[in-house]
């Protein structure tokens, strides 16, 4: 039963990170730059909706979508202020800024909002019980694996069907060319952005609301462990940032559960290095070999 | 490309390194004047702060010019430099205390003690280095990070301890049986406690020395110039029989001994040191350090390792200490922008005159 | 080569700033205030990063009694002034000797650090230097170890765990107990290792010893469901209020209703924004301090901390607010207090507090003294969670 539970939580978890992962798939798909502010935009979500939730009483769904939507004008406003001034410049000085922005965003929310933790409450609560005293799901736990479905086949459809998606990828393959046919480049990742940090936002909510608590630097170290996930599951794939992320919650509760709780990141980390020997980019990513 | 030394191009490569051995003795010689001139003047010109961030930095000094092998000249990503300085400092800190009775000249011990954390350094590269430098990238990158973090998580629940008995070393607190008399030297999450402070100004200064010498000769060697290669079209080095793994391992494994040295330093500065400071936020740091200085500009690693270790400390002088942080990251952001701004550039470049053949390396 | 230059150049006026705004801080005036001297208090502790919460209770506990006793007029003023030491060492010893500067020739006193493994960095420095220090919550018998000069205003970490498994014994509660720690953190290990120790001891029967890496962890149903299936009873956390929190909501969630015991890092939790006080009915803690008790003194502390930062103090912040007072009451008991320097009056201050007659009233305990080596004597007060507010459970 123990083992039904944990799998349940690592399904639960891993969806979560999976949402992460995707949107830092989709920028580093076509931005080719870790953003490394991601786990940051995470946060700002949790404390926008908190906020909503808390101070102003607003039902839950009106707080997703207040968190939502402020948090893809500040991905929106980073990548104009931060990134876009850099989109010649070498992807390190990139990282240094993205790392700049992830600071800038823990410091300012420490003066905003304090450094106490706040205790978040979640947008659903209750479980729902399969065994009774044994076995249950909590309601936020699929939720979460519902969002992370309906997100996945959502940025499939719209990568694959729409016009935006496929400006998308066609900027992702090459931006020259891109341009060339008529694509506005810079719209198409100002709209990744977008969309990556709305997705922040959501894995936000959900993430404080399985696990409610909430400070300064809660998204740093989801956002690390997400940024892991995408790797995993092939940078830049969004089937790969799926079955990442969910391998990676799932293989971080067993280690906890079986192996040690101490050594589980190690345990993490070790499989994404064996990952990467076999598979040098990741689960579901293209090998493109170097043309001479 | 032979080696000639009577060829203009190799006299202006050593020329470079002569101005970066200059530039550290100088610093170093006007720092020791004034520590030497404030007692007997009745002035404060170097503050407290200043002289206790002496160590540290010189330590960072050596970390930015390590990792600059790394990524700046080899050209691969490093996110776990941390995790290199974490094996120098416990094994370092371990070393010492090992080392205490034998020599008790401090010097000498700190030396050694050094070179047992370089030792450890090189080991941990190899280690990480022989299955990951055939990933690439932004791949290899991750792979660093999760080495970094695998180091750090070890050490967490690493206890090392001697009694009568000998030396004791367990991997959880249940496992780790100490006698009554015994010292434990590195006690898991609470990290090396009661480390006794052997750390100088003088031997931070050395190590520095010593990181020039070693980096700037492999860089101006043939080996130097192989491992360029490789980063500049590893194809083409390739097919003109450059051995990849022996020069990238060459580069990294340098790097991280150099790495451990300062480590060591650093662990044997402080009185107590856990494994959760040389994180994954630790080596973005030096990465900062690196690329703010410039890629590949061994001078511009020494300099803003410097600048940028000893700035957050400064700004606590502003009574702005909320703010602090905040303002270093915009420092960082806007440092970014305006270094990468087109328009500064074309700026910069008529206000400065451009150099002949301007070196992409000094 | 422009582009090194020109961060070069930046980065330098960035330091020249800097340099600039320390000169103009130098000449600070050293008070006025009549005959009364003037004792400067340097505190440090993390306001920013992860423990940020923790360092700034100190700080705004310490700032309120700083208030009040420069307000009294006494022979003795108080000049308080915080670092940030981000919960780092190689930080904190930074922050310190930026302290050192503040203070110049004036006597120093050193309060902090927050966090156990900048103190044992710090208390070094501070011993070599002979400055006074006194730590509100660094528990580790580490910090105190061989060092005259420091002193701790918090329990010591074997200390609270011995006195849990006593109680526990003492009161008959539980048959099977467990405990969950954090293994990465110097307070919830010495905790824990006294508890097993004393436990062992005193026969009773321990199921399961569960460990996190971290507070950043967030899931503990692997822990919790280890205790459960281990049948423990009675569970005990010597952890910090955050992950406290978490474990409470989700052994909720699966139905796991032990009787859990916390230590003094518990307090606080009732206060946290958003948090569901139900689930910490039951809970028992082992705290000096208690934010919801009668007497004035801590109804006015309460009231000035809630006016100024709008949350209720926690202990850290009690005894925060009990390390100025104890300076100030040791400094009024000093004779040729005037003229002393800070290693006068470090060893001054530290024969005053080890003594063993010196004795301080204080928020978080009565006739509070110190032994010799530097750990406090004052007795935990043990709290009960019923209905949302602490009752005496002793």
């Amino acid at each position: 039963m123990s083992f039904l539970n944990n799998a349940i939580t690592g399904v639960s978890l891993g969806s979560i990170y999976a949402i992460i992962a995707l949107g830092y798939t989709m920028v580093y798909g076509i931005a080719k730059m870790l953003n490394f502010a991601h786990g940051d935009v995470i946060m700002v979500g949790a404390y926008v909706c908190f906020f909503a939730m808390g101070n102003f009483n607003l039902p839950p769904a009106v707080g997703v979508v207040l968190a939502v939507v402020v948090c893809t004008v500040l991905g929106m406003v980073i990548e104009r202020l931060a990134y876009k001034p850099l989109r010649a410049a070498p992807s390190l000085a990139v990282l240094i800024t993205a790392i700049g922005v992830s600071y800038f965003l823990q410091n300012s929310a420490q003066l905003l909002w304090g450094a106490a933790t706040k205790v978040f409450t979640p947008i659903v609560s209750g479980s729902l019980a399969l065994v009774p005293g044994q076995l249950s799901i909590s309601y936020v736990a699929i939720l979460s694996v519902a969002c992370c479905v309906v997100v996945m086949v959502g940025l499939t459809l719209f990568t694959g069907q729409t016009k935006l998606g496929k400006a998308m990828r066609a900027c992702s393959e090459d931006k020259g060319a891109a341009q060339l046919m008529g694509i506005d480049v810079n719209a198409t990742i100002s709209m990744t952005f977008a969309i990556g940090s709305a997705l922040a936002a959501l894995a936000g909510v959900l993430m404080c609301s399985a696990y409610p608590v909430l400070s300064p630097t809660t998204g740093s170290l989801p956002g690390i462990k997400a940024f892991t996930a995408a790797v995993f599951g092939g940078i830049g794939s969004i089937p790969g940032a799926l079955l990442g992320g969910v391998l990676l919650g799932v293989i971080e509760t067993f280690a906890n559960a079986y192996i040690s709780t101490e050594l589980s990141d190690a345990v993490v980390f070790a499989v994404l290095i064996v990952v990467l020997l076999v598979r040098p980019a990741g689960l579901m990513g293209k090998y493109v070999p170097e043309k001479v | 490309m032979e080696k000639r030394l009577n060829g203009k191009r190799i006299s202006k490569a050593s020329l470079n390194g002569f101005v970066n051995y200059g530039i550290v003795i100088a610093a170093f010689a006007l720092i020791q004047i004034l520590l030497a001139v404030q007692k007997p003047l009745g002035v404060t010109l170097v503050s407290n702060i200043m002289q206790s961030l002496l160590v540290p930095a010189c330590c960072y000094i050596v970390m930015a010019v390590s990792l600059n092998l790394t990524v700046g000249i080899l050209g691969e990503l490093s996110l776990g430099h941390a995790g290199f300085m974490s094996l120098g400092a416990f094994s370092g800190v371990v070393a010492s205390f090992l080392l205490a009775e034998a020599i008790p000249f401090a010097p000498l011990r700190l030396a050694l003690s050094m070179a047992v954390g370089a030792v450890f350094g090189a080991a941990g590269g190899v280690i990480v280095g022989v299955p990951v430098l055939r990933l690439q990238g932004d791949y290899l990158a991750i792979v660093t990070l999760a080495f970094g973090q695998i180091i750090k998580n070890i050490i967490m629940v690493l206890y090392v301890g001697v009694d009568g008995e000998g030396f004791h070393m367990a991997l959880s607190s249940e496992r780790f049986h100490l006698a009554e008399e015994g010292t434990a030297i590195i006690k898991g999450p609470m990290g090396a406690v009661g480390v006794q402070k052997l750390a100088s100004f003088t031997a931070g200064f050395v190590l520095i020395l010593i990181t020039l010498l070693v980096v700037q000769n492999l860089v101006n060697s043939r080996s130097g110039r192989a491992i360029m290669a490789l980063r500049d079209n590893r194809i083409a080095a390739e097919s003109v029989g450059i051995n990849v793994t022996k020069y990238k391992l060459m580069a990294f494994v340098t790097s991280a001994a150099l790495a451990g040295a300062a480590g060591a330093l650093f662990g044997l500065n402080y009185s107590s040191t856990v494994a959760s400071k040389f994180d994954f936020n630790s080596s973005i740091l030096v990465l900062v350090f690196v690329v703010l200085g410039g890629l590949g500009s061994i001078r511009g690693s020494i300099i803003a390792a410097a600048v940028l270790y000893v700035l957050p400390e400064l700004l606590r002088q502003f009574n702005i200490s909320d703010y602090r942080m905040l303002i270093y990251a915009i420092i960082l952001i806007l440092v970014m922008l305006v270094t990468n701004n087109d328009q500064l550039k074309t700026l910069a470049g008529r206000i400065i005159p451009k150099r002949k053949g301007a070196a992409s390396h000094g | 080569m422009k582009k090194k230059k020109l961060a070069a150049l930046l980065l330098a006026g960035a330091m020249g700033l800097g340099l600039l705004a320390g000169c103009s801080n130098g000449g600070k005036p050293e008070n006025g205030g009549g005959d009364a001297v003037t004792i400067k208090v340097g505190g440090i502790g993390p306001t920013t990063g992860d423990a940020a919460q923790y360092g700034t209770a100190t700080e705004w506990g310490a700032e309120i009694a700083v208030e009040e006793i420069n307000a009294l007029n006494g022979p003795v003023k108080l000049e308080f002034k915080y670092e940030d030491d981000t919960g780092a060492a190689d930080t904190a010893v930074a922050a310190y000797n930026n302290l050192k500067d503040w203070a110049k020739d004036a006597p120093l006193v050193i309060y902090g650090t927050t966090t156990t493994g900048p103190c044992v960095a710090v208390s070094a420095e501070t011993y070599a230097d002979r400055i006074f220090q006194l730590t509100p919550s660094a528990s580790s018998p580490d910090v105190v170890a061989g060092k005259d000069n420091v002193f701790q205003m918090c329990f010591t970490d074997p200390y609270l765990g011995t006195a849990g498994a006593e109680y526990l014994k003492d009161k008959g509660l539980g048959t099977k107990y467990a405990v969950i720690y954090n293994n990465g953190d110097a307070y919830s290990t010495g905790i824990a290792e006294a508890f097993i120790a004393k436990t062992k001891e005193l026969g009773m029967e321990l199921v399961a010893t569960q460990t996190y890496p971290d507070d950043k962890t967030t899931d503990y149903t692997v822990q919790l469901n280890a205790c459960k299936d281990a049948g423990a009873d009675v569970v005990f956390l010597p952890i910090y209020y955050t992950p406290a929190s978490l474990i409470l909501a989700q052994a909720k969630q699966m139905s796991y209703a032990p009787l859990f015991i916390g230590g003094d890092g518990m307090d606080g939790m009732l206060d946290m924004d958003g948090f569901d006080k139900s689930l910490a009915e039951g809970l028992l803690l082992m705290t000096p301090f208690s934010a919801g008790a009668e007497d004035d003194r801590t109804k006015s502390f309460v009231e000035k901390f809630q006016k100024a930062h709008n949350i209720l103090p926690n202990q850290f912040a009690a005894d925060g607010y009990d390390c100025m007072y104890a300076i100030y009451e040791a400094c009024l008991e000093i004779e040729g207090l005037a003229g002393m320097d800070s290693a006068a009056l470090c060893d001054a201050l530290s024969a005053k507090f080890g003594s063993g007659t010196f004795k301080v009233d204080g928020l978080t305990g009565k006739d509070m003294t110190w032994k010799k080596t530097g750990e406090i004597d004052k007795a935990p007060l043990i709290f009960k969670v019923e209905n949302g507010a602490y009752v005496d459970a002793q």
